[in-house]
């Protein structure tokens, strides 16, 4: 088991390598920030005297060498838009991201669940119809339209929930969190649904297939001949047997949600990192961006580092091997 | 029962609270990015720092230049020396008095390698103290501009800066983070209470300001978050989150202007669009004509200056919102007058007929460059124009990137039709003929990338920095235009409008430099 560890983490340092790398191959695609840190009145050595100082004329492979040499040792270097280090601008924001991720992840698993089993069991229900309908809405939609429309409905037509920011903070376990004040919960709602909702149309439908075909199989008839009741036929036999692609699929997701709340952070101004990111790009920000793609990687990497531990778990035939 | 009259008590606690302590929430599209006055020269990092601090000198809501630091000033017998006198009785937020030593350490401190603001004071020579209250400045030969120069030059005090370890501006490439990037210590109008950065910062009045009787300063507590989305800040001002907003969509106005509650300013910007073509080059990479340039001909400029129909950019790109015009600069700048204003007349047959005439019956293809996040509604005017210029002949490819890839090309000279954005913050044809006119060299030119160079009106744009007679000075600037217009140098489209959203019962005018300078606030209950 130890050796299967230290294999993945081998391997997961060899994908932030090869990540890293092709970061900054596309970064010079991404223009150039000198335009964006000097004013318009500056001059054509100005701009050339900068470029060499930050050591934009150095080859790829050497930029990208100096910022690995540097990250190894913990040092991210300054934000070329506000100068503030890389490292604390980061550190700063991340808890509003793992929040909105976990308060979406739960949503997502919860609701992606308890609706999944309750559309397999009824699926010929109208409530159970109406539900698979209105989910389509959930996939199909884009991000930010819904985003917009919660916006509209719930902050400017009834007002009932903020449009923007994370309103106020209170320490929980030594962070600024938004999960121990009034409106901090209110700010919360409206990003979290937003984010989470693909996420549980996507575990609803999961649940439901899987839920369909397990329900087909003789062990679950037997059950049933046995006179078990149906809530034990429907969690205990049924549903545990339906979790290991749902597993899979939660831990990926996981990752999604907080790595790409790109998009739900941008339209709700929630100040975490992925409106970092998105002002980076703007700004052709090198130190942030790279420093952020490395955060992702490494948090790709150990979630399925831990989603492969998980199936062992869930699954004791995968124990034996 | 009962808790309906605790609830409408506490809500007129709460009206009757926010009635007399005036908070102002507002929000604009980005956050200041340093709060070290030399280190940024950037709009909306100025706006955030003229809350705080001040300068000699400041431009109001109209854009007129007043006095805040220094009371009066002139030239004196020497005609490169200026002096100005210091207000008596101003103090830094933390307490410290106001003197010539500050001033004189300030603008030292601005003009160092690390400062964004040297180039404004790349005339100066010299500042020194005369006494406790007035300084001089020293400029290498005559400038009689040189206030226009300092309205976003702000005063530090000498002793707080140095014993914060900060007497150099924040210096990104070499570590960046300094204790004047964080805190500040002003004689503005606002001292900053708080601060988070992206996210919320919040200013409260001095009540030790030395204009409190100049100027409304009805405001207590100004509240500015950046909102990034444009629906999302639209949204906030419409529910009420907010009392002020900049950067309005156009296509948000009307619903902004029809709320209840709600108002939109709008005035003319300093800033106006316009399309540079590479004229000096032999040949161009990006056309379809080989071995020579049409745009080194005067009547294909001309032509396609006749070809952009400016109204119609107006009417369906802008919603009204832009003031065509035929001249690159806005109608504030000293130099501009209607004629030059004028838009061309012709359409687009006309201009077929004399690109045809030109040499070339059928027409050429060229590529056009075009930011789409930098001006408003950039990619659609190029848009607008890609069909204007092809009723008259010509072809175009669009190509729209990021600004932070548009740019680079102009600064490269790798682009042969681009668009381009500019404001004048001297409020004077100088800084126009400077950076766009003038044939491109180390100090000026650098944003002509035209190929344009005109020895005679390089001379003419270099007499303008020394000329100290007024009526000669705008004789040769009257020159310059008429020169840079009869070559057709640019295809001018518009100026630029701008909107700000607020709740009605404020009044305050748009500032055309989109700088709130919120002491001018007031309230019309």
């Amino acid at each position: 088991m130890i050796a299967y560890i230290i294999r993945r983490v081998l391997q997961g340092v060899l994908v932030l390598a090869v990540v890293g790398f092709v970061a900054f191959a596309m970064f010079r695609f991404m223009g150039n920030p000198i335009e964006n840190m000097l004013g318009q009145e500056a001059t054509r050595l100005d701009r050339a005297a900068l470029a060499e100082r930050l050591g934009l004329n150095d080859p790829v492979p050497i930029q990208y060498l100096k910022f690995i040499g540097n990250a190894a040792q913990g040092e991210f270097g300054v934000s070329y838009r506000n100068g503030l280090p890389v490292s604390e601008m980061i550190v700063q924001r991340l808890p509003a991201t793992l929040e909105l991720a976990f308060v979406s992840a739960v949503i997502a698993v919860v609701f992606g669940i308890v609706l999944g089993v309750f559309v397999a069991i009824r699926r010929n229900g109208i409530v159970a119809n109406i539900v698979m309908s209105a989910t389509l809405v959930g996939v199909s939609l884009p991000t930010f339209l819904i985003g917009v429309l919660l916006i509209w409905i719930f902050a400017v037509e009834l007002g009932w929930l903020p449009s923007f920011g994370r309103g106020e903070t209170g320490t929980l376990f030594g962070w600024q969190s938004s999960l121990v004040t009034v409106s901090g919960l209110k700010s919360l709602v409206l990003p979290a649904i937003t984010l989470g909702l693909y996420q549980m149309t996507l575990v609803m439908r999961l649940v439901r297939s899987e839920m369909l075909e397990v329900l087909r199989t003789d062990y679950i008839r037997f059950a049933r001949a046995r006179g078990l009741p149906d809530k034990t036929v429907h969690f205990k036999h049924a549903l545990k047997n339906t979790l290991v692609p749902v597993i899979t699929i939660i831990g990926l997701q996981v990752g999604q949600i907080a790595a790409f709340a790109i998009v739900t952070e941008t339209v709700f101004q929630w100040p975490g990192v992925g409106l970092l990111f998105i002002n980076s790009i703007q700004f052709v920000d090198i130190p942030v961006m790279a420093a952020y793609l490395l955060l992702v990687g490494v948090l790709f990497v150990s979630i399925n580092l831990v989603v492969d531990l998980l199936y062992a778990v869930v699954d004791p035939r995968l124990r034996l091997q | 029962m009962k808790r309906t009259l605790v609830a409408a008590a506490v809500a007129a606690l709460t009206v009757g609270s926010v009635a007399h302590a005036e908070t102002l929430r507002w929000a604009r599209a980005g956050d200041s990015l340093t709060l070290d006055p030399h280190a940024q020269n950037e709009g909306p990092t100025h706006t955030l720092a003229h809350q705080m601090y001040e300068g000699l000198l400041q431009r109001d809501m109209s854009g007129e230049i007043i006095p805040a630091l220094a009371t009066d000033w002139a030239v004196t017998d020497d005609p490169t020396v200026w002096r100005f006198n210091l207000r008596e009785g101003v103090t830094f937020h933390g307490g410290q008095e106001l003197t010539a030593d500050d001033v004189v350490f300030s603008f030292q401190r601005a003009k160092m390698p690390t400062s964004a603001m040297k180039e404004l004071l790349a005339s100066v020579a010299e500042i020194r103290k005369v006494d406790d209250l007035t300084v001089e400045i020293v400029t290498e030969g005559p400038n009689p501009l040189l206030p226009a120069n300092l309205t976003n030059l702000f005063v530090m005090d000498e002793g707080w800066t140095l014993e914060n370890d900060s007497a150099e501006p924040q210096d990104i490439a070499n570590g960046g983070d300094n204790y004047v990037a964080k805190n500040t210590n002003g004689t503005g109008a606002f001292v900053l209470e708080s601060r988070v950065v992206d996210e919320r910062t919040v200013l409260t009045a001095n009540p030790d300001y030395w204009g409190k009787d100049d100027f409304p300063m009805e405001i207590t507590e100004l509240v500015y978050t950046p909102i990034q989305s444009a629906a999302t800040r639209v949204a906030a001002l419409l529910s009420g989150e907010v009392d002020f907003i900049q950067d309005v969509p156009v296509q948000d106005l009307d619903r902004v202007a029809q709320a209840d509650g709600l108002m939109v300013a709008t005035a003319a910007q300093n800033r106006v669009i316009f399309f540079g073509m590479n004229q000096g080059a032999d040949d161009l990479e990006n056309d379809n004509i080989d071995g020579e340039n049409p745009f080194a001909k005067l009547e294909v400029r001309q032509a396609m200056n006749m070809a952009i129909d400016r109204e119609a950019i107006k009417r369906v790109v802008m919603r009204d919102q832009s003031d065509p015009t035929g001249v690159i600069m806005p109608p504030f700048v000293n130099g501009w007058t209607e004629a030059l204003d004028a838009t061309p007349e012709g359409d687009a047959a006309m201009a077929k007929e004399m690109i045809a005439a030109a040499g070339y019956p059928d027409g050429f293809t060229i590529q056009l460059d075009c930011p789409n996040d930098r001006y408003i509604n950039d990619e659609a005017i190029c848009q607008a124009v890609v069909g204007m210029l092809g009723r008259a002949g010509i072809t175009v490819n669009l190509d729209a990137k990021p600004k932070a890839q548009h740019f680079p090309l102009i600064q490269n000279r790798t682009t042969d039709f681009y668009m381009l954005g500019w404001g004048v913050p001297t409020f004077d044809s100088e800084y126009v003929f400077n950076f766009l006119v003038h044939s491109s060299s180390d100090e000026r030119g650098t944003w002509n990338g035209t190929g344009y160079s005109n020895t005679d009106v390089d001379e003419k744009i270099v007499s303008l920095a020394s000329e100290t007679d007024a009526d000669v000075r705008n004789g040769t600037i009257n020159e310059i235009w008429e020169q840079v217009q009869s070559d057709v140098l640019y295809l001018p489209v518009h100026n630029q409008v701008l909107n700000w959203g607020m709740s009605d019962g404020i009044d305050f005018p748009v500032q055309p430099e989109d700088q709130p300078h919120f002491k001018f606030l007031s309230y019309s209950k």
